[in-house]
């Protein structure tokens, strides 16, 4: 490629952060730092149960005894854990019953996002649960929900009100031990989404929740819990924007998901954090420990992801295939530029027999980044006859980024069979001319290439979410031409 | 339309088009003809805009604008056509996306309102049947796993839909049998009309029988070495491109 081309590619996915603003919202905020003190505030203004307190206590004195996780590929500065504020809530009236009755100034806030609740409304059968700043502002199509038996909260409320569900469930797929952060999140979490799905019922609309990080230097830790009784179903959609800043944030989620006999949960993610400047200040770091188990026979659970935002990315959406016959599925398109790095990918643990799992991950680095896949594919002793598929595609654009892909494989019995596909290719000049050629510019055909490349990942997204989804794998690369 | 005036191109330190001039009006058809390797694709590409050629000497102009000054997207959109030699493959993007975007990016530039599905769908359906294209062919991904044949048959497509002024059509006919070689001729010739004007390269007479051009020049090693009308193309395939090179005396390499 000649040096002209490269250089309005490399422009064009040079982009600047659309949704850089802070929105004033007044917070009530706990002090700087971390110990047993602050975790005891969380509790007391979430006016938790005792059960839950100690839970918190004894995941922060073993988060103490943990060291932070050094194998992914990616590198940052030390994170400075005594600088963070674990607790901010925007000032509010209380409990608002209408979409129309939240905070001005948040309202606005989505309105420049593009995802105003008004809009959202309007959007046919989604349902909307906005956490903002760690609490739940706005609940929409609750009583619909409530109808069919559909539990659809703020983890915060159904501590309240269903503590018998939480207290079971919580914690039962990532224990608190189980990692660095996800013993952290289980410190501190301040609010997140519940879901629950009872026997035999298909619930009819999508659920969706934005996130947002909002407060300067709130480290934002959701905790998201999503039960799918005997034969239920459940399509799931999580979606979010941050504001820029120059302070690396952390956002350190956790989220659970259990599928019993028959139970199909369908989780999407498209995830649009502050990736930092071009020169790689500020951004969002990025540390989620998700996964779900596939607890009863034939049960399924399909993670999908968009991934463009964020400076490090570090996010393995796991399924734990348990029940007989039950199948995983790992959809992932990540998108790297400038200084952002992705360690990213999946672990597919077949343990149930008759088990399969699908593995399609495609990621795209541009700029100066770093994007790795990195998945897991264990099938057990017992997994008999169990069955994977692996394609793992890269494409680059321009000669200064990097991709990687990590597969490890462990199969430990004869029967099984596990494939794995991986290819890396390059956007050719030819295919920006014959584009150009055709009326349309060097930036839309960026957009255009890769929308092409992701297209199988950016099928299994709902309809309503996947053109969102379009327009932010190109907001991500696009920017001034030529 | 088209004036071409003492073109000279390469790449890095190679010199391709050694001094080309040509005058190209509305309603006009003109034939290039030459051995492969005299040029003719990097004439077609340079006239698109292709940034990896250098332009060393000489003009070009197109509608009294300079063309050589245009980025290639807006020699596109002010109806430059080129039917590629090689249409490029674009893993997973649909070939009707792919023209949609066109026709509206195009539609953009002269400041109309993009068509809506319903009318891309009229649109679409119309030009169809007149280049005999298959529904299925244009929903899979553009080019990816077409035979040469319906490469060739998407790009007429698309020149059908963009309705260019100026249509530069690289070996089209090449790898096509005879019926669809009969296909891309009346494709062309019901496209022609008194403004708009076709550049054919290609190396068969054959073509000739069913897209009569006005002009047929001859391409060798970089210049336009003898012009003539359609009787030329047949003097060419009786006697083969050895008689050209016998015939005019070439200045020495540089
Ligand atoms: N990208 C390129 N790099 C190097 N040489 C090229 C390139 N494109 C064309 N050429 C050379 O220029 C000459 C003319 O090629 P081309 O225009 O394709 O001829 P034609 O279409 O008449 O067969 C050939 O010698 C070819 O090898
Ligand atoms: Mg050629």
């Amino acid at each position: 490629m000649n040096d002209v081309l490269m250089s309005t590619i490399e422009q064009t996915v040079l982009s600047d952060y659309k949704y850089g603003f802070v929105s004033n919202i007044n917070a009530e905020e706990a002090p700087k730092g971390l110990n047993e003190d602050i975790i005891r505030f969380i509790s007391a203004k979430k006016q938790e149960p005792q059960w839950l307190l100690e839970w918190r206590l004894k995941a922060y004195r073993q988060w103490l005894k943990l060291e932070e996780p050094k194998w992914s590929n990616v590198t940052y500065p030390a994170i400075d854990f005594q600088d963070i504020i674990y607790y901010s809530a925007p000032k509010q009236r209380v409990g608002p019953n209408s979409i129309d009755e939240i905070d001005p100034e948040l309202k606005r806030t989505f309105d420049k996002l593009g995802i105003s609740l008004d809009e959202q409304k309007r959007l046919t059968g989604v349902a909307v649960d906005v956490v903002v700043d760690s609490v739940s502002v706005a609940t929409s199509f609750k009583e619909q929900l409530a109808d069919l038996g559909i539990i659809f909260c703020s983890i915060s409320e159904a501590i309240q009100k269903h503590p018998e569900l939480v207290r079971k469930y919580m914690g039962s797929i990532v224990p608190p031990t189980d990692n660095y952060f996800a013993a952290l999140n289980s410190a501190v979490f301040s609010d997140g989404s519940f879901c629950y799905i009872p026997k035999g019922i298909r619930c009819p609309m999508e659920l969706s929740t934005y996130f947002r990080i909002n407060a300067e230097n709130t480290g934002q830790f959701e905790r998201t819990l999503i039960i799918a009784e005997e034969g239920s179903y459940v399509s799931y959609l999580e979606g979010c924007t941050a504001p820029m800043r120059d302070e690396n944030q952390l956002h350190a989620a956790v989220v659970e998901l259990i599928a019993l006999d028959r139970a199909e949960i369908k989780y999407s993610t498209v995830q649009n954090w502050y990736p930092g400047d071009k020169n790689g200040n500020g951004g969002i770091y990025n540390f989620v420990t998700k996964r779900g188990i596939c607890q009863g026979v034939n049960s399924k659970i399909s993670w999908t992801q968009v991934e463009t935002g964020s400076a490090i990315t570090w996010k393995y959406p796991s399924v734990i295939l348990k029940g007989d016959n039950s199948i995983g599925e790992f959809y992932s398109v990540a998108v790297t530029n400038n200084h952002q790095q992705a360690d990213t990918g999946t672990k597919m643990m077949h343990l149930g027999k008759n088990t399969k799992s699908r593995i399609v991950s495609k990621g795209i680095s541009a700029g100066v980044s770093n994007n790795s896949y990195r998945g897991l594919v264990h099938v057990n002793k017992n997994a008999v006859n169990s069955r994977n598929f692996s394609q793992c595609d890269s494409l680059l654009l321009g000669d200064k980024c990097g991709a990687h892909t990590f597969p490890y494989i462990e199969v430990k019995n004869s029967s099984s069979v596990v494939e794995h596909e991986a290819t890396t290719s390059k956007i050719g000049e030819d295919q920006i001319f014959y584009c150009n050629q055709r009326g349309i510019d060097t930036e839309t055909a960026v957009a255009l290439i890769i929308n092409g490349f992701a297209k199988e990942v950016m099928n299994q997204l709902p309809m309503e979410f996947a053109v969102e989804a379009q327009k932010l794998l190109a907001i991500s690369l696009e920017g001034s031409v030529g | 339309m088209l004036t071409i005036k003492n073109l000279h191109a390469g790449i890095e330190t190679k010199k391709i088009l050694k001094g080309i001039d040509l005058e190209i009006k509305a309603g006009e058809v003109h034939a290039i003809m030459g051995p492969n390797g005299s040029g003719k694709s990097t004439l077609a590409s340079v006239l698109a805009g292709r940034e990896n050629y250098e332009i060393t000497e000489g003009s070009v102009t197109y509608f009294g604008k300079d063309l050589l000054e245009m980025s290639p997207e807006d020699r596109a959109r002010e109806g430059v056509f080129l039917a590629f030699q090689y249409p490029v493959e674009i893993p997973g993007l649909s070939t009707t996306n792919f023209i949609k975007t066109s026709v509206n990016e195009i539609r953009k530039y002269r400041g109309e309102e993009p068509l809506d599905a319903v009318g891309f769908l009229r649109l679409m359906k119309e030009k169809m049947a007149l280049v005999n294209i298959d529904q299925s062919l244009l929903s899979r991904p553009l080019n990816e796993g077409f035979s040469g044949g319906e490469k060739k048959r998407n790009e007429i497509f698309q020149m059908a839909m963009l309705q260019p002024k100026l249509a530069i059509m690289d070996e089209t006919d090449s790898g096509l049998d005879i019926d669809a070689i009969r296909i891309v001729a009346n494709s062309v010739n019901k496209l022609r009309n008194k403004d708009n004007a076709v550049l054919l390269v290609t190396h068969y007479q054959r073509l000739l029988d069913y897209i009569i051009p006005d002009f047929v020049h001859v391409m060798y090693n970089g210049r336009i070495v003898k012009s003539g009308s359609k009787e030329l193309a047949l003097e060419l395939e009786e006697k083969g491109y050895d008689f050209i090179k016998h015939e005019v005396s070439l200045p020495e390499e540089a």
